[in-house]
């Protein structure tokens, strides 16, 4: 079996294994949407006009709270140096602990999006886009989001410093997944900020996984 | 000049006399652009607002100059482990920080007599312009986080790499969006669209940001230098 797949099914093994997998997340995010119409009042109107735009958002967020294990969990226990000295190179175990984040986090939070949505009274025939923009944003969320994870090790501030850090990052997809969003919902040309979140997220994929890379070797020095 | 500059003895010897020069041309330069910015006429549509325009235009451009020499230090201090370099780097953040507030502040000034609103959600200079300013405090935030030097010179530097790939992205994304923003009106094909008794004093004023930016960069490079002399001498006095 080679190290890449190895490192992958570790990760599978240990998110659902101690975190419950995607459970954590999603009920981040079931508890944001039950607070919602507390905070913006029950009018059926109000909130059918945001909730596709809510659920964008709290994906986006959602991507965040279970960034803090990625790295630091195998760094307090010395698994990290392992990986590190071992013969498969960083950037390969920093890309499969992000692909398996998304796997495990930001993508089953996609595909309870549409649900979300529907449950606000949003429009049903949006839930194609709100979908394909959560998968492929949600990989710029878990790759972006590795950066901030690697970065932080070490410093004691955990969370709240990941999310200072990564918010900045999570504009560009922020904003092409709700262009494509609302240009589906008004029947206008939604393809072309879809690509380019598609863009986006490749770049983040396949530029991330080397400044992951240096910010663990950094922390491990 | 950078490479005679790396050397930290030399760095030192010039900006001893180089920052209080750059000082003192900066507040000749602002006492200039000031008298030439109050005694030009009110603008036909904006009347007296047009006097902000002297303050915000050159901050925002500041803005931008200090993340890229932020970005540039950072570079050195990542590749070649230059000390002088992450001093420069860590030095610069603040005070991009700063400018940048003064562009957002000022511009928020502006935006409520001229377009009637403080801010406006979704315009794309104003959004790229406050991830800018999130940046930066990212920058400073982790800078802050990691008490262990040797590690926060190369995780910071990462992060203002990241900004650096991140900003234009951010800033062409929002481009999509109509803007209300005006558009470049000094640097653009077939010259300044700014009749001169606005454009004098606004790049007096530009040379007065960019002359007091690197008066007060030196000075702040010059006190991480001594910081660091000073726990290097306080290691020895307790080893």
């Amino acid at each position: 079996m080679s190290g890449f797949s190895l490192i992958l099914r570790r990760e599978f093994a240990l998110a659902f294994a101690g975190g419950g997998g995607p459970l954590v997340a999603i009920g981040f995010f079931l508890a944001m949407t039950s607070l919602l119409p507390l905070a913006l009042g029950g009018s059926p109107e109000r909130l059918a006009g945001v909730a596709p735009g809510f659920a964008w958002l709290v994906l986006a967020l959602a991507a965040l709270i279970s960034l803090e294990r990625m790295f630091e969990r195998d760094y307090e226990d010395g698994s990290l140096d392992l990986i590190a000295l071992g013969p498969a190179p960083l950037e390969m175990a920093a890309f499969a602990k992000a692909l398996a984040q998304w796997a495990t986090t930001t993508a089953p939070l996609a595909l309870v999006a549409p649900f979300v949505v529907a449950a606000l009274g949003g429009k049903t025939a949006l839930w194609p886009i709100i979908t394909a923009a959560g998968l492929t944003g949600g990989l710029a969320f878990a790759f972006l989001g590795g950066i901030g994870a690697a970065l932080s090790l070490g410093s004691r501030r955990g969370g709240i410093l990941i999310a200072v850090i990564v918010l900045p990052l999570f504009t560009p997809p922020v904003i092409f997944g709700a262009g494509a969003i609302e240009a589906f919902g008004a029947g206008l040309d939604w393809k072309t900020p879809l690509l380019f979140l598609a863009a986006y997220a490749l770049a983040a994929a396949a530029l991330s996984p080397f400044a992951m890379a240096a910010a663990a070797r950094n922390a491990l020095s | 000049m950078i490479p005679a500059l790396a050397n930290p003895d030399r760095f030192m010897a010039f900006s001893r006399w180089a920052a209080p020069l750059l000082g003192a041309l900066a507040v000749l330069l602002l006492a200039a652009g000031l008298v030439l910015d109050f005694t030009a006429p009110p603008d036909d549509r904006q009347g007296y607002a047009v006097h902000i325009m002297f303050i915000h235009v050159p901050a925002a451009w500041m803005s931008l100059f200090v993340y890229a020499c932020l970005g540039g230090a950072s570079f050195f201090s990542l590749v070649f482990r230059h000390a002088l370099a992450r001093a420069a780097a860590r030095a610069a953040a603040p005070l991009g920080a700063g400018v940048t507030a003064a562009a957002l502040i000022t511009g928020s000034l502006w935006g409520k007599p001229t377009w009637g609103a403080w801010w406006v959600w979704g315009d794309p200079r104003l959004t790229s312009v406050l991830v800018l300013f999130l940046l930066y405090t990212a920058y400073m935030a982790l800078d802050a986080a990691i008490e262990d030097e040797a590690r926060a010179a190369p995780a910071t530097a990462i992060l203002a790499l990241v900004g650096l790939i991140n900003l234009p992205i951010v800033h062409y994304s929002v481009v999509w969006w109509r803007s209300l923003h005006q558009g470049p009106s000094v640097l653009r094909a077939g010259g300044p669209s700014l009749p001169p008794v606005y454009l004098t004093p606004l790049l007096i004023m530009g040379l007065a940001y960019l002359t007091g930016f690197g008066a007060l960069w030196l000075v702040r490079i010059r006190g991480e230098v001594w910081r660091r002399r000073a726990a290097v001498m306080a290691m020895r006095a307790a080893a």
